[in-house]
């Protein structure tokens, strides 16, 4: 009996520690989730060849807008250079927004971008995007920054209007940009 | 294993037992170490219930009176963390601990110095959450739900709290270890996983539950603990991470947690019911199949705890429709319940009154929760107060009353006398009345618009908080005359027979009031005639 028991207990044991495993194995099962069902507005990425394949709907006009904003952590002003655009679905357009370090260090800072509703972020993809790595600004550095996206044409019909809203935080790597490199590479599989 | 034979070799003197503070302090009998669970629930339920006091005093009145909202927060966020993980899982498993061995037949449990060590790590893991109250920052007030990255923001206390986390975890795993390979292995002959007690079966579930969610929280927390002081970003926008993650990992653990608190106190209520009602349990065998289909369930409703967060319609869809699939098994119970005492000759003693008490109230708060499964309606619900009334509603007289209940029918054969009735009657009647008072205007003021975790609030909502108030501090007094009848009973009284109450069957109450130290040394043998199945 003392055997069976020990043999039960491994097993247990054994169930467990797979289920420690399976709480991280959630993270990339998230990140694909996401990506399927454009969950919390996690836009696409396509090439420009691919964009400039797409039919355009020159019927229909869609309003974009952009909303902008700076975790109180990173000391940087960050504004659209214009608010809103028309666009027609499935041609390719061009925002720009600025960018300014007000600091007196060079800093390194990324964008999070995110559409609502968040059914359009499924048909929303960037062929160009200063989210996709981290920036670094000089002190009192000003930059132009170019997002150039396509919407798809088979944008369901009841949305006539959507937000992209990117969140600039600063970057983990800030810290580092004194002495190394900075790592982009790290931030741009889950930006996709 | 190998230490449980030696020790069965050591104490081969019936009734030989350790003395002193070494009887407690390196106890491998399943007896004691379920008292000490017990004691120590106790214990806890009254520090939570202190929080509680401390949370009704301030919300008493509009305005700020007695505590800073920092502190109040703390109040709210580390109440629950006691209840839950302090109170209510360590009284089931106490329970678990003194009655599964003797109700499948066993001399003890499977794994006797793993049962001690799982006990006594909770203390160790209480005086780490509850020292954060000393600390630089304050003690955790970000809710029990952890979220970041407000939790990230908690001072000194942080790591304190994740490592408490950390070790309730591991107790509560090494725990339903313990319990799995005792009932698979230690069984009495005869004793088919078909005739097993309700309560072993519940339990048997709330362990898989508890193996399988536990390591999930364990994960969730060390990405947090991680995030803080490693420079990770699972949860860290800036870092490409995401804190809606946290969210779903934590409901992954937090949905099947909720079954994990309730099952023990279905199958309390599933021993209790048939023997007052004079009659077998109606329909043992989909009382069975249904508790193993709300566990099995219960890993596929996590998101309904956070409709709000944004979610394609699509999810907000297939979790609303799986959380209403949660109610037919729990349907199935409640009317098996309802069955087993039609037309029964019912007495009401004071388990059975507990008993019923969950019947009435845990199926309330379980339609308050079906109210909440239906996601458009959910949006107005959301972290209102009605959320408060619908958790308590099943917590405290689902659960808490559940537990009671189970130690008023088992404690005349733990201490070989029967308890006061008329002191368990008023304890019932005060504490059933006062509950009501305490948690049924929840419902009202959340309908209307009061939010939860706040301190002070808009004046329309201030009558119904008086009497919310006054219903806690009522329920809270009331909680004493508990206390008062377990010394009472511990200390004399009328002498119990072994069978204790007149319809009680099982193998347990075969055993002498009180039982021996080693339960059953030969085990008894079960045949269909006994097993009242």
């Amino acid at each position: 009996m003392a055997q069976k028991t020990a043999v039960s207990a491994k097993k247990l044991f054994a169930f467990a520690a797979c289920m420690f495993g399976f709480g991280y194995a959630l993270v990339p099962i998230y990140d694909v989730l996401c990506d399927v069902t454009g969950l919390n507005g996690k836009t696409g990425e396509v090439s420009q060849v691919e964009a400039e394949a797409r039919h355009v709907d020159m019927d229909r006009l869609v309003t974009v807008e952009f909303d902008t904003n700076v975790n109180p952590a990173l000391p940087w002003k960050f504004e659209a250079e214009e608010f809103k655009m028309k666009v027609h679905p499935g041609a390719i357009a061009e925002a720009v927004f600025i960018v300014e370090n007000t600091s007196n260090k060079p800093v390194v800072g990324q964008a999070i971008p995110s559409v609502m509703p968040a059914l359009a972020s499924l048909y929303f993809d960037k062929t160009e995007c200063f989210c996709f790595t981290t920036q670094l600004l000089e002190p009192g550095e000003r930059k132009e920054m170019i997002v150039r996206y396509v919407i798809g044409s088979e944008l369901p019909q009841d949305i006539s209007t959507m937000t992209l809203s990117y969140t600039f935080f600063k970057s983990p790597d800030s810290n580092d940009v004194a002495t190394t490199v900075i790592k982009t590479d790290r931030t741009i599989s889950t930006q996709g | 294993m190998s230490e449980a034979v030696i020790h069965d070799d050591h104490n081969d003197h019936h009734d030989h037992k350790p003395t002193g503070i070494g009887r407690w302090l390196f106890s491998t009998n399943h007896k004691d170490i379920g008292t000490m669970y017990l004691v120590f629930a106790l214990i806890m339920f009254f520090i939570g219930g202190a929080m509680a006091m401390v949370i009704r005093a301030e919300l008493f009145q509009p305005g700020l009176q007695f505590v800073d909202p920092q502190f109040f927060n703390s109040m709210t966020t580390v109440h629950a963390l006691v209840m839950i993980f302090g109170a209510v899982m360590p009284a089931g498993v106490g329970l678990a601990n003194w009655m599964i061995p003797m109700m499948i037949g066993a001399p003890d449990m499977a794994m006797p110095r793993m049962n001690n060590m799982s006990f006594w790590i909770l203390p160790f893991a209480f005086t780490l959450l509850l020292s954060t109250f000393f600390m630089q920052g304050g003690a955790p007030a970000g809710g029990w739900t952890m979220y970041p990255p407000l939790v990230l923001q908690l001072g000194d206390g942080f790591p304190f709290l994740i490592f408490a986390v950390h070790f309730l975890g591991i107790s509560s795993i090494m725990g339903a270890i313990n319990i799995i390979a005792t009932v698979f292995n230690m069984r009495a002959p005869g004793m088919t996983f078909m005739r097993l007690p309700l309560f072993v079966w519940t339990w048997i579930i709330t362990a898989f539950l508890l193996i399988a969610a536990m390591p999930v929280l364990a994960g969730a927390v060390t990405m947090l603990l991680t995030d803080k002081f490693f420079g990770t970003a699972f949860f860290d926008a800036a870092g490409g991470g995401d804190p809606v993650l946290f969210q779903h990992v934590f409901w992954f653990f937090g949905h099947p947690e909720v079954y994990i608190l309730v099952l023990p106190s279905f199958g309390i209520i599933s021993q209790i019911i048939p023997t007052f009602a004079r009659k077998p349990l109606f329909g043992y065998a989909s009382m069975v199949y249904a508790t193993a289909s709300i566990a099995f369930l219960s890993f596929f409703v996590w998101a309904h705890h956070m409709f709000t967060v944004g979610m394609p319609l699509a999810g907000e869809l297939f979790f609303m429709y799986a959380t209403m699939a949660i109610a037919v098994p729990t349907g199935v119970k409640v009317f098996n319940w309802t069955a087993t005492m039609w037309k029964g000759s019912m007495t009401f003693e004071t388990p059975m009154l507990f008993s019923i008490g969950v019947l009435f109230m845990f199926t309330l708060g379980g339609f308050s929760g079906l109210m909440m499964g239906i996601t458009p309606v959910d949006f107005q619900y959301h972290d209102t107060y009605f959320i408060v009334a619908h958790f308590h509603y099943v917590l405290v007289p689902g659960i808490v009353f559940g537990i009671v209940g189970g130690v008023y029918y088992w404690l005349p054969k733990w201490t070989g006398h029967m308890y006061d009735e008329t002191l368990g009657k008023w304890h019932f009647w005060t504490s059933t009345i006062s509950v009501n008072i305490l948690f049924f205007p929840m419902h009202f003021i959340g309908l209307a618009g009061m939010p939860r975790r706040i301190p002070d609030y808009s004046t329309q909502f201030t009558d119904w908080n008086m009497i919310i108030s006054i219903g806690g501090f009522a329920f809270g007094l009331s909680q004493l005359i508990l206390v008062w009848v377990v010394i009472k009973c511990i200390r004399g009284g009328e002498k119990a027979t072994d069978e204790v109450w007149e319809g009680a069957h099982g193998l347990e109450f075969t055993l002498s009031s009180p039982p021996p130290f080693h339960s059953f040394t030969t085990p008894p043998e079960v045949t269909d005639a006994t097993a009242h199945s």
